[in-house]
């Protein structure tokens, strides 16, 4: 529409359009059964004793609840670590042009995937009845040093080993998930101007490629947290054995079981707020305009009507992050 | 231009050299023997129907293909491969790396590092290949932006630029290795009629600095203007050669004449 047009237009500009708006009476009727649940739920949490949320306090801040806390965290963030790592490496593997390199890359993703965690967990746990002495040296000839396994590998290790090297195999489908989402052109337009492979691929593959990857590896960190519960089975004292230990002893079970969820939830939540600017952080260059962070909507909220601060150029996929 | 080396005969070397030059996909056969020269300094057109393998041939002067038969050199060295007396060697990675920094590549569709600012983007090849200081590479950098016209958009991500800025941010990224030889693999096609002519000023520039291009377009005004020696190709052999007004004016070929009646 030119000027001209709306030069013609504007003097007989019709009224606004007043109407009475669509009722939704099945909304409201929703809404009241979700509230009636909701009152239900509390009610029930509030009076029934045998939640004992005297103990729940107590024991929120017991010092052995909170070392097992800290091996929790620990676990995670190490096992984490190995996977993203080893994800990596073995996703530029199963990439590779070399079929002995994207063999053993498949294979191993074949194994670690094929089999339950637990089940690794307590081979990793139980590697000295397999083999009672590790050593280093040629290969099928002597060897220079040599310990028994299970001094090599204590519990932690054994438990960081098989939390780790599982979600190696996990992270590994991510991260070429992520590298096999950048175009060709990309690498190409890096190769065009001399740049090796390797850092084409560590300057301008990966970096975006982590925009794909980011989103699901938050979610894998989020699971491992809770995954490393299942190292309990191995004796270990993360958070569930911590709270374990103790009703054993005082038979407060259910209460044990709340204070070491209040943990779990809480923590989980401070990784999903992470989770979502570490995202925003990445989405540079792809969205025009990022999207608000989530005090920015908390404010726009106090400023009159919730709408969208980012404006119509962001893109819905990308905004995502508080979804967990 | 007086460095320019000289062969024994007392000519100079062509930037570019093909002597039957084949390449096929698979089964597919795309080039099928081309031979041409390009001369230093010049602007050397490449036009034809889609599939005539001009893209094809232009990718394989910096080895983003690997052809199957002939020989193909820049500046006097073989691409890909290196001679010791009759028998050939494949370069490694990092010796065919070394030969790409000093030819620049225009794509089709930019390729521009989404993740990077366009100042970013022109600095990273510099900084990361040749090792030069980010200082002086964005001091670099923000001249060569300035002479694409383009110095405010220092800041800008690919995504905040238009097409024509895009291309012309990809120009002054090739630039910026301070290559001998530059490729322009239709520069111009993905863009809005509108924006063309921003990129071909570029282009002209270029070109009246003496830059060696190579340029596959369907632009023929461009051509015939700018142009130096013109190809016509089609199936993957060169049908015509000559100057652009030669060809454009009064092609001999029967399969050129009705190209460049659709086309013009």
């Amino acid at each position: 529409m030119n000027s001209l047009d709306q030069g013609a237009v504007n003097p007989g500009r019709p009224e606004a359009i007043k109407a009475v708006p669509v009722r939704h009476p099945g909304r409201w009727a929703g809404a009241v059964v979700v509230a009636v649940l909701a009152a239900m739920l509390l009610h029930a949490l509030i009076t029934n004793a045998q939640f004992h949320w005297d103990v729940v306090g107590k024991y929120l801040f017991d010092s052995s609840i909170l070392h097992g806390l800290g091996v929790t965290l620990e676990l995670t963030a190490l096992s984490m670590l190995i996977g993203v790592a080893g994800g990596t490496l073995l996703a530029i593997m199963r990439l590779s042009t070399n079929p002995v390199l994207s063999g053993t890359a498949w294979f191993y993703i074949w194994v670690f995937r094929g089999t339950p965690i637990l089940v690794q967990l307590l081979f990793w746990n139980f590697l000295g009845a397999l083999w009672t002495k590790l050593s280093i040296g040629i290969p099928f000839g002597p060897s220079f040093w040599s310990e028994p396994t299970n001094q090599v590998i204590p519990l932690f290790m054994a438990a960081l080993l098989g939390l780790g090297l599982n979600e190696a195999a996990y992270m590994a489908e991510i991260v070429r998930g992520g590298i096999q989402s950048v175009s060709p052109g990309q690498t190409e337009a890096a190769h065009a101007l001399g740049m090796s492979q390797s850092s084409t691929m560590r300057r301008i593959v990966l970096p975006q490629a982590m925009r794909v990857i980011i989103p699901p590896t938050g979610n894998e960190t989020i699971s491992m947290l809770k995954t490393t519960s299942l190292v309990s089975a191995i004796s270990l004292e993360e958070l569930l054995r911590a709270g374990q230990n103790i009703y054993s002893r005082t038979f407060e079970t259910i209460p044990l079981l709340v204070t070491v969820s209040i943990w779990y939830l809480l923590l989980t939540s401070i990784l999903t707020v992470v989770q979502y600017y570490i995202e925003r952080h990445y989405a540079r260059g792809a969205n025009r305009i990022l999207p608000p962070t989530p005090l920015q909507r908390l404010a726009g909220l106090f400023r009159g009507r919730p709408k969208p601060a980012a404006g119509p150029d962001v893109v819905p996929g990308l905004e995502g992050g508080g979804h967990q | 231009m007086s460095d320019l080396t000289k062969t024994p005969a007392g000519r100079t070397t062509p930037m570019v050299k093909a002597e039957a030059v084949h390449k096929s996909f698979g089964a597919v056969e795309v080039l099928k023997g081309i031979t041409l020269e390009v001369n230093q300094g010049e602007v050397f057109v490449l036009v034809g129907p889609s599939g005539s393998g001009k893209s094809t041939f232009l990718r394989c002067i910096n080895h983003l293909e690997k052809i199957n038969a002939g020989r193909l050199s820049v500046d006097g060295d073989l691409v890909g491969y290196r001679q010791k007396g009759d028998r050939l060697y494949e370069l490694k990675d990092r010796e065919v790396a070394l030969k790409r920094r000093d030819i620049g590549m225009v794509f089709q569709h930019f390729n521009l590092f989404p993740h990077m600012t366009a100042l970013e983007n022109i600095i990273e090849a510099p900084v990361q290949v040749k090792g030069e200081s980010r200082s002086a590479a964005k001091e670099r950098g923000m001249a060569l932006l300035e002479r694409v016209g383009l110095a405010e958009k220092a800041g800008n991500y690919p995504s905040q630029l238009s097409g024509g800025q895009q291309q012309r941010v990809a120009i002054a990224r090739a630039l910026a290795m301070q290559p001998k030889l530059m490729l322009f693999d239709e520069p111009t096609s993905a863009l809005d009629p509108e924006l063309v002519g921003e990129v071909l000023d570029v282009m002209r520039g270029l070109a009246e600095e003496g830059m060696t291009m190579i340029v596959v377009t369907h632009e023929m005004g461009f051509a015939r203007e700018v142009g130096d020696a013109l190809v016509f190709m089609d199936g993957g052999v060169v049908v015509e050669s000559g100057s652009p007004r030669e060809v454009l004016g009064n092609p001999q070929h029967e399969r050129t004449r009705a190209f460049l009646s659709k086309v013009l």
